[in-house]
């Protein structure tokens, strides 16, 4: 691990990675509030794929281990679906905040495998540019891209999505896009000024 | 009198036009008063929030900003979709618990001459208000083909009971109500041990060995139990257990055959509804064994249809005029 450069005068200069955290996350994220019971990564369905379970995660962002837990691939495996937080016994926001944890490894380029990244990236780009999303173009793009290997195995339900006209063929484009638009560049710059 | 506005989101026009179709058809027999939200953009799934936190709100909460104008009043928001459904809560939620992102939403939506207030509208899921609003004793009246004999595993996924901030719901991880509906129908329903358990979410596109994983474990179970089929309450659960359920037994050389319908398909089923209007039939795991037993004809597919062609085992292959005479 990389040593963070340290301000002599922060009593308690690691913290400063969990503060950023925590104002990074929707809601109130209550991570300082984690007493490492384990009971995330005990009722977590993917933890087996996981670098790090949420607890361990959680201990290094308070250590300010910053490099390390945004290198984890632990956010990326959550599957959302909330078992962790309705058990949580200090009620963390553990979901929210690995969307939090995705966005700032994407900003701080640290995440290596760019599958996840990518995946998120198309499909907000066709959202922001049509309102909607599109699945044959999202699915198309990503997984001759990610995947290329799946796709004559994919050929079957491909055929089957797309003859039974369970697929679009062109995106649908929103009256209010330009006003969406509008919305979402207003909603970035306020997102930078933080 | 509450009024009802519709959410539909992205799915329902593609990969879940079945649950569209059989949502369209069921609401005239439910009484059932409900009017789409104009102009509706996509909530984002879970994939905005994993980029940029204030666009990603700003994005679901345009949603909320045109109902609460297009409302007359008191107005719940619903939304078929489980991951559609939440995300709405979610900010609707957020934006009061955190005033910051409150604020920084509405200067956002501002810049499109739109304002949300958190709280001015109930955001609910179809399930919800078919069962706690419409009622069980109201549904069952308009029963009439008992979907008898056949078993069904009740599966609710992640999103709609957890982490479900208004506790609508009767357990975060074993909630009934779901059973109750379908035991209204006439259905004979397993006690599914993993009825909200996670279908994998987005995983088939980002780490398929986790995603295969998580869908055998649901279909695995199903399976033990003896269900016919296996019903759902949200677009992003069906495609994963239907459309990659395929790939799930190649992955694991299994040979799972549990079809995935929509809650809503299998009440217009019991309201007399005709199998096509519902939808029946654009499933990829077939369903026609699984309700044969109730004695419901899935529709032949138009498309599916054998040709001369068609006789041949293999891939489609390009073919210029005339090739069939060949050989």
């Amino acid at each position: 691990m990389i040593a963070q450069p340290v301000n002599p005068n922060d009593p308690n200069p690691n913290l400063r990675f969990l503060e950023e955290v925590s104002a990074a996350t929707a809601g109130v994220a209550r991570l300082e509030m984690c007493i490492q019971c384990g009971t995330c990564g005990g009722s977590c369905p993917s933890a087996a794929d996981m670098n790090h379970t949420p607890r361990m995660l959680f201990a290094m962002i308070r250590a300010g281990m910053r490099e390390d837990a945004l290198k984890s691939n632990t956010p990326w495996i959550c599957v959302s679906c909330y078992h962790c937080v309705v058990r949580c016994p200090q009620d963390v926001h553990i979901t929210d905040v690995m969307y939090t944890l995705k966005s700032m490894a994407i900003r701080a380029k640290l995440y290596q495998d760019s599958t996840g990244p990518d995946f998120s990236a198309t499909f907000v780009d066709m959202v922001e540019n049509y309102g909607r999303s599109f699945e044959l173009g999202l699915a198309s793009l990503h997984y001759l891209k990610h995947f290329p290997l799946r796709l004559p195995g994919m050929a079957p339900m491909a055929l089957g999505l797309l003859s039974k006209k369970r697929m679009g063929m062109m995106p649908t484009r929103i009256k209010g896009i330009d006003q969406l638009k509008t919305i979402l560049e207003r909603a970035k710059e306020l997102e930078a000024e933080k | 009198m509450t009024q009802y506005l519709l959410y539909p989101g992205c799915s329902m026009e593609g990969s879940a036009k079945a649950y569209n179709l059989s949502l369209m058809e069921i609401i005239k027999p439910l009484g059932f008063q409900i009017e789409e939200i104009e102009d509706w953009n996509c909530c984002g799934a879970t994939e905005y929030v994993g980029i940029s936190l204030t666009p990603a709100y700003a994005l679901i909460s345009r949603n909320l900003a045109l109902a609460a104008r297009q409302a007359r009043g008191n107005a719940t928001v619903v939304a078929p979709c489980s991951a559609c459904y939440l995300n709405l809560a979610k900010a609707d939620y957020y934006m009061n618990e955190r005033p910051t992102l409150g604020t920084n939403v509405n200067k956002a939506l501002a810049a499109g001459g739109l304002h949300y207030d958190p709280g001015s509208l109930t955001i609910r899921h179809l399930l919800d208000v078919i069962i706690n609003d419409i009622g069980l004793d109201y549904v069952k009246q308009q029963v009439v083909q008992p979907l008898k004999g056949l078993r069904v595993a009740p599966y609710l996924g992640c999103m709609v009971p957890r982490p479900d901030y208004d506790h609508r719901w009767s357990g975060y991880e074993y909630p009934t109500e779901l059973d109750r509906l379908l035991k209204a129908l006439g259905a004979e329903v397993i006690d599914f041990p993993l009825k909200t358990e996670c279908c994998g979410g987005h995983m088939p596109q980002i780490s398929t060995s986790t995603a295969f994983e998580l869908i055998r474990r649901l279909l695995h179970d199903a399976e033990l139990y003896q269900a016919d089929l296996m019903v759902t309450v949200c677009p992003m659960c069906q495609m994963n257990l239907d459309a990659y359920q395929g790939e799930t037994n190649r992955h694991f050389k299994t040979k799972f055959h549990i079809p995935i319908l929509f809650f809503t398909q299998l009440m217009g089923l019991a309201f007399g509804i005709d199998a096509k209007k519902l939808g029946i039939g654009l499933e990829l795991v077939s369903a026609k064994a699984a309700l044969k037993k109730i004695g419901v004809e899935v529709p032949i597919d138009e498309t599916q249809k054998p040709t001369k062609r068609g006789k041949k085992e293999g891939l489609p292959m390009p073919q210029m005029p005339g090739d069939e005479e060949v050989g």
